[in-house]
């Protein structure tokens, strides 16, 4: 009962009412309340995650698995950010309340927690990011060989925005009137019919499908056909 | 072409390769490399709907990216507050990402702050700060926005807060901005935020290269105006300081700063394609001559 029926029932309540609101208005502060649960609950996940985080962790380091070290440093920088952040350490005290020490600003670079995430957490995930640069162009080098017509079509595809995203692309065509006969010649120019007619249109059609597809499965939901997400075999119902 | 070249091509250390894209950033990089922009069609409307905005409304800027992507999307973000403040529009600051609101804070401080000074917190702009929920935060903000956020991000109530005192739902704004770099973002401010009030306000959002494809299906009709990647940035950045200068281009100027490696990288990409190509040609000749 407590593990199949309560949840299809705040399923099935919880999707009417927003498909409700969307037509009645007297539904719209039941959807808003609906709204904040979704909001607690998304919040909540975030402990959960914290959970799995250590769990898979801590197991990898008790069973000393390759890598182990990494889950190591993974906990210790975990931990430290959470006592940091947590109870506000070293916090810069509030004017309006000098006294309270929790009432501090800990975002700022001049607090622990705001020193760490300035000079070592932003800087560190920007270098991750900016790695990619590097295994593109090693993948540009090695993988993107015009091999068949598809791939001399990327390949075209890929020159023309990679000049057209710079100055590279003004530089070589902008000469060309843009009122003339031979405007479609220009980077910009065909830049715009590949992103805005061509991509647009393979994106468009995915997109309707997509929606369709979400539309469908949250009927299924709400409806009760699809309950794949219960546990199986009905456990203590 | 010569065999020995030829081998040594096939089988070219990638280090080389690293190398020489990493110098292509860096040399621009130092030697502070610019060259001209000119806007496209996208920043133009981005531009043009700020300016729409009647000055001193309120309009909602929801940065919803991390330091990740704050390489690509800090510039445009920098520009739209420089843009905004110009024209005396009240902003409210959030973010749908965890990191998004730290985001925010380093362009209050380094935008609003530094060439803004006559703005107050709570009359031309608030923090309203990151609030879990995703989508989820955005269709209860289309309704009720006092019920999404009781407090902003210092813990002040929001019913105290003489900006966010009218405020009722997202149709108070004039403008919603939401610079982004993925999931929640831009897209999921057209769904749900202007979906059910297509007519209520405007959309313009930021967003990473790898991410337009998403978001174009939705330009021109449901978002105003887009600025992509760095090249939008740059054009937006021109078309916003043509009009309200600074004197420190730096701050601003990020995005035509950014603009230089771009150019050297995307050329070493191509010529790293071509030499790719023909040493495979060469290699099948060769092949094919035995």
């Amino acid at each position: 009962m407590l593990q199949r029926t309560v949840p299809i029932i705040i399923l099935c309540a919880s999707g009417a009412i927003m498909v409700l609101a969307y037509f009645v208005t007297a539904a719209v502060s039941w959807s808003e309340t609906v709204n904040v649960w979704f909001n607690v609950l998304a919040a909540v996940a975030f402990v959960l995650g914290a959970g799995n985080l250590l769990k898979v962790n801590l197991e990898k380091i008790s069973s000393q698995r390759p890598g182990w070290g990494y889950s190591a440093i993974t906990l210790a920088a975990f931990f430290f950010m959470l006592v940091v952040g947590l109870f506000k350490v070293g916090a810069i005290p509030d004017s309006k309340y000098p006294g309270v020490r929790l009432a501090g600003n800990y975002e700022t670079p001049a607090s622990p927690y705001g020193w760490t995430y300035e000079y070592v957490f932003s800087p560190l995930t920007s270098t991750m990011f900016a790695m990619l640069a590097f295994y593109v162009a090693s993948a540009a080098f090695r993988a993107f060989r015009a091999k068949n017509t598809e791939s001399i079509l990327l390949l075209a595809t890929a020159f023309i925005i990679l000049l057209a995203q710079t100055a590279a692309g003004m530089f070589l065509t902008g000469w060309i009137p843009e009122d003339s006969a031979f405007a479609f010649l220009r980077l910009d120019w065909m830049k715009v019919a590949i992103t805005e007619h061509i991509q647009t249109a393979g994106m468009r059609a995915i997109t309707i499908g997509i929606a369709l597809g979400v539309a469908a499965t949250s009927l299924r939901l709400i409806l009760g056909v699809d309950k794949s997400y219960l546990p199986r075999g009905g456990g203590a119902a | 072409m010569n065999r020995a070249l030829l081998a040594r091509l096939n089988d070219l250390d990638r280090r080389w390769i690293f190398l020489a894209m990493g110098l292509s950033i860096a040399i621009p990089i130092l030697l502070k490399l610019r060259f001209p922009e000119y806007p496209g069609p996208m920043a133009r409307a981005t531009f043009d709907a700020v300016e729409a905005v009647p000055e001193g409304s309120p309009v909602l800027i929801s940065f919803d990216y991390d330091p990740a992507s704050a390489a690509e999307l800090q510039p445009m973000a920098s520009a739209l507050v420089h843009h905004c403040a110009s024209r005396k529009l009240k902003m409210v600051f959030m973010a749908l990402w965890p990191l998004g609101k730290q985001q925010a804070d380093r362009t209050i401080e380094s935008v609003l702050k530094q060439f803004h000074p006559g703005y107050d917190y709570g009359t031309d702009y608030v923090q309203l700060g990151y609030q879990s929920g995703n989508e989820g935060v955005i269709k209860l903000m289309a309704t009720n926005v006092p019920e999404q956020y009781k407090t902003d991000a210092a813990g002040t109530a929001t019913s105290t807060i003489p900006l966010l005192a009218s405020v009722r739902d997202l149709s108070a704004f004039k403008l919603v901005a939401s610079v982004s770099a993925g999931y929640p973002g831009a897209k999921e401010w057209v769904q749900y935020g202007n979906g059910p009030m297509p007519d209520a306000f405007s959309i313009v959002g930021g967003s990473t290269g790898v991410q337009v494809s998403q978001l174009l299906p939705y330009y021109p009709k449901q978002m105003e105006g887009m600025l992509v990647a760095v090249k939008g940035a740059a054009e937006y950045e021109m078309l916003v300081e043509e009009k309200y200068p600074i004197d420190k281009p730096d701050v601003i100027g990020q995005g035509r700063v950014r603009m230089g490696p771009q150019l050297v990288a995307h050329l070493l990409m191509i010529a790293l394609i071509v030499l790719g190509n023909v040493a495979m040609i060469a290699s099948r000749n060769r092949g094919g001559a035995r």
